[in-house]
């Protein structure tokens, strides 16, 4: 009987008939290719030594990361948040409305509090409309925040009339553009929301139960667990981290475009916790995986971009990344 | 008359595992015939390999005359054998006429659908099962009774000469069932003969002729359904002899009542929209109390329904704790009342997850500390389990799915056990696992019970039950009928419980 317990796991066993270490390629797989992409980039990118390159990416990729930790809770539990781009979208359009209104130039701290608190709370009850869709209504994910994702973005633009809002606001800017210990304000932000959210998961009540529904709903509520409940808490946590990307885009730009905001994000946040190892049918929640996956993403682009490589190429390579990731997963699965 | 199909000695072995042993079936033209028989006695393997699904070993088929020997479902159904699955494998967003002639419909002079054919063909077709419904709307938009007719009405379309209907009423209420004993009488009035597998007896006496009765894979018994009754065929099924049964079941009935031990739970006319229709089951401290029935008697639905799982039509659960029952799991587990669940794979275990993970699932919000869960008790109350129930692991951080089934087993049940539960319902606690695991699992319960704990013990093993139960509730067809008490029982005087009761409700 002991020695039953200790018998081989199928995987080690396939690995061993195709020769091919699936298992610890995809759990080192992301750290491979990120050395990859380092050397690459140091070897052929001009100037990518330079600090200002650093504050560049790390700039660029905390809104991916991020939207990327929401997005691995929900797909943990079997789910997909398609709105996310959509949220960040109003978020960001919310806060220069608020911060630029009368009443805000006449009380200037509370009002750049309000520009940050209001656009959140606004994307928290956006989570809330999708997670009572997925948990009550039985609506599939995919379906319910599909509706978010078109309409949010509608309505963002509707706030604005479609205009570009442009400003100067120093306080709300230091969410974009500030630094901290030399390093910018939005990276030590990703490091807090990626520590906060791994405890979560892996110390909390709340985190085992976002496992157990995405690993075996049925048995989930078996064993008393609230799933609506953690279903609704993982798409609201998802729209309450998007609406924070979206204020950080606004204040990177000090402008605000209802049409450009977290525009395709939710491709390059499932892709993040895809290539982080997040297993699509829930069950999982690697959240610095997820951090690796957006770090992975965004030096992609950026050795393309920096390479002279056109958008739209940037674009396929990013999907061939998700394919292989994708492709890595099934093959430690079998 | 010569039967239109004839299997003889059919032989079938599922890796070295004999499945079918010389089984036999013969039906008549134009004949309802029942398949019977226990889980595991061999009805659907030998429906398999009549509709291709599997091969047989040796053994002769005869159809309509000629020799079949049919390799996939669709070589069946050209023979003119349809096979109506629980699980329709219709296309529910489709209309009902595009169902119904799917694959086979009129054309147009040129070459396209003829609606207008296809729809009157298909009110045709159903009208003739005495059903009027709109054909044009989408299939899934009637009931489950209704898409099931649809399904057969599709197999006589395709001029089925036997129908296979498997377990057709389970999912269908009291009227439905009725509408589709009048497709089945439908189809005999026509000719057509249909293999009836069901575990409600009571239907067969309704709609069929004969019943072939299957027990460990071997052909043994043929009854006239005029001729015999359900006693008759539960004692074929299970190998006895009736008027032993008769005999057995006659004495020691109830029982007074007046034990020692505090009541913990008192259901009271349980019934659902489905199954259960009045069962009434209490349970006392230190006390194991059986449900006792067959397949589809309504256990495993009593017992979700007082865990809170199904919600109840009618009838009342209070335990000691909570006079007023349950609406969810996580009020019965606040209550102090443990489930463990007949199907391990699908409700029990969380494959990915750890065995500590798994077994403390149900313990979290005792774990819970302010901000994070108390990993060292945590820890420690696995490694206590662990050993206590010889969980053989290499470690409780091993994945829950490379453990064997007795030892998923023993981690479900120290799932429960670690809440201290005042109640523990056990739905087949020793299915699937090996012998070994099986005695110390119910040594484990046995050990349990002495300190207090009460028991509701659901097992398809008359043993298990008759050697551990205190009591036995006896149930049919959703109602509790009557209760055995030890010491006193046995097998027997079980068996004749169930089989008396039976003949006492048609009463």
């Amino acid at each position: 009987m002991t020695d039953q317990a200790q018998t081989p796991s199928p995987q080690s066993r396939s690995l061993a008939m195709n020769g091919f270490d699936w298992k610890r390629l995809s759990r080192h797989g992301g750290l491979i290719a990120l050395a990859l992409l380092l050397l690459i980039n140091i070897l052929i990118t001009p100037n990518f030594l330079q600090l200002q390159t650093l504050f560049v990416n790390i700039s660029q990729v905390a809104t991916i990361a991020i939207v990327a930790v929401g997005m691995t809770l929900v797909i943990a539990t079997a789910g997909i948040d398609l709105s996310v781009g959509a949220v960040m979208a109003v978020a960001g359009a919310l806060a220069p409305l608020i911060f630029l209104s009368d009443f805000a130039q006449a009380n200037p701290s509370l009002g750049l509090a309000l520009s940050i608190a209001v656009p959140i709370l606004v994307a928290l009850v956006c989570g809330l409309f999708n997670g009572v869709l997925v948990a009550y209504l039985g609506v599939q994910p995919i379906i319910a925040t599909l509706i978010f994702f078109i309409s949010g973005r509608g309505i963002a633009q509707v706030l604005t009339n479609g205009n570009l809002q442009t400003f100067s606001h120093p306080g709300f800017s230091y969410i974009g553009t500030g630094k901290i210990l030399g390093l910018p304000f939005q990276g030590w932000l990703v490091l807090v929301i990626a520590v906060v959210f791994w405890w979560v998961v892996n110390r909390t009540m709340f985190g085992r139960r976002i496992l157990a529904v995405g690993g075996n709903e049925k048995a989930a509520r078996l064993t008393g667990t609230p799933v609506r409940r953690v279903k609704i808490g993982v798409y609201v946590i998802s729209a309450g981290l998007s609406g924070i990307a979206g204020l950080i885009v606004v204040a990177i730009n000090s402008a605000s475009d209802a049409a450009r905001i977290g525009n395709l994000m939710e491709l390059d946040a499932i892709a993040a916790a895809v290539v982080g190892g997040t297993l699509l049918m829930g069950g999982k929640a690697p959240i610095f995986g997820a951090i690796l996956g957006a770090i992975i993403i965004q030096l992609v682009k950026y050795t393309l971009l920096a390479n002279g490589v056109a958008d739209e190429v940037a674009l396929i390579a990013k999907a061939g990344i998700i394919v292989l990731a994708v492709y890595v997963q099934q093959g430690r699965k079998e | 008359m010569q039967p239109l199909l004839r299997m003889q000695g059919i032989n079938k072995s599922f890796a070295g595992v004999v499945a079918l042993s010389s089984a036999g079936l013969e039906i008549a033209a134009g004949e309802v015939h029942a398949l019977i028989g226990q889980n595991g006695a061999g009805k659907s393997t030998l429906i398999k390999i009549l509709t291709g699904v599997y091969r047989k070993d040796s053994g002769d088929i005869e159809f309509e005359g000629a020799p079949l020997n049919a390799q996939s479902p669709r070589e069946a159904q050209d023979n003119g054998i349809a096979t109506i699955y629980q699980e329709l494998s219709l296309v529910p967003l489709r209309s009902v006429t595009e169902n119904v002639i799917m694959g086979y419909e009129p054309r147009t002079r040129f070459g396209f659908i003829d609606w207008k054919a296809a729809h009157d063909r298909t009110r045709e077709i159903l009208s003739g099962f005495g059903i009027d419904i709109d054909v044009t709307r989408p299939l899934g938009s009637y009931s489950t009774a209704i898409q099931q007719l649809t399904a057969i009405a599709r197999a006589v379309s395709l001029n089925a000469r036997l129908v296979i209907m498997d377990e057709p009423t389970s999912s269908l209420d009291d009227r439905e069932v009725e509408t589709l004993f009048g497709v089945v009488r439908g189809l005999k009035a026509r000719g057509v003969s249909v293999i009836y597998v069901s575990h409600f007896l009571d239907e067969l006496f309704h709609i069929c002729d004969r019943a072939t009765i299957m027990r460990d894979g071997q052909t043994v018994a043929v009854r006239e359904i005029a001729s015999t009754t359900k006693l008759g065929l539960i004692a074929d099924m299970l190998g006895r002899d009736p008027e032993e049964i008769a005999a057995a079941g006659m004495t020691d009935l109830g029982g007074g009542k007046g034990e020692a031990g505090e009541l913990l739970l008192d259901a009271r006319n349980l019934s659902t929209r489905r199954m259960l229709r009045d069962v009434s089951v209490s349970v006392r401290k230190g006390e194991i109390v059986g449900l006792g029935g067959l397949l589809g008697s309504g256990r495993t639905e009593a017992a979700r329904a007082i865990f809170g799982l199904d919600r109840l039509s009618a009838g009342t659960v209070s335990t000691h704790r909570t006079p007023a029952g349950f609406s969810d799991p996580a009020e019965a587990i606040r209550g102090g009342v443990g489930f463990l669940t007949e199907d391990r794979k699908a409700e029990g275990i969380v494959p990915e997850m750890s065995v500590r993970e798994n077994m403390t699932l149900a313990l979290l919000p005792a774990l819970a500390g302010k901000f994070s869960l108390d990993r060292a008790r945590e820890e420690e109350i696995v490694k206590k389990f662990v050993d206590a129930l010889g969980i053989k692991l290499a470690s409780i951080e091993q994945p829950i799915r490379e453990l064997s089934g007795g030892n998923q087993q023993k981690v479900l049940l120290a799932r429960w056990l670690a809440l201290e539960p005042d109640l523990l319902i056990l739905d087949e606690p020793t299915r699937g696992v090996d012998v070994g695991a099986k005695f110390e699992i119910q040594s484990i319960i046995r050990e349990y019970v002495e300190k207090g704990v009460g028991v509701l013990l659901i097992s398809s093993e008359f043993e298990e039950l008759v050697e551990g139960a205190d009591r036995i509730v006896v149930l049919q067809d959703g109602v509790s009928v009557t209760e055995l008490r030890n010491p006193g029982i046995t097998e027997e005087k079980l068996i004749g419980a169930i089989a008396q009761s039976h003949e006492g409700a048609e009463a």
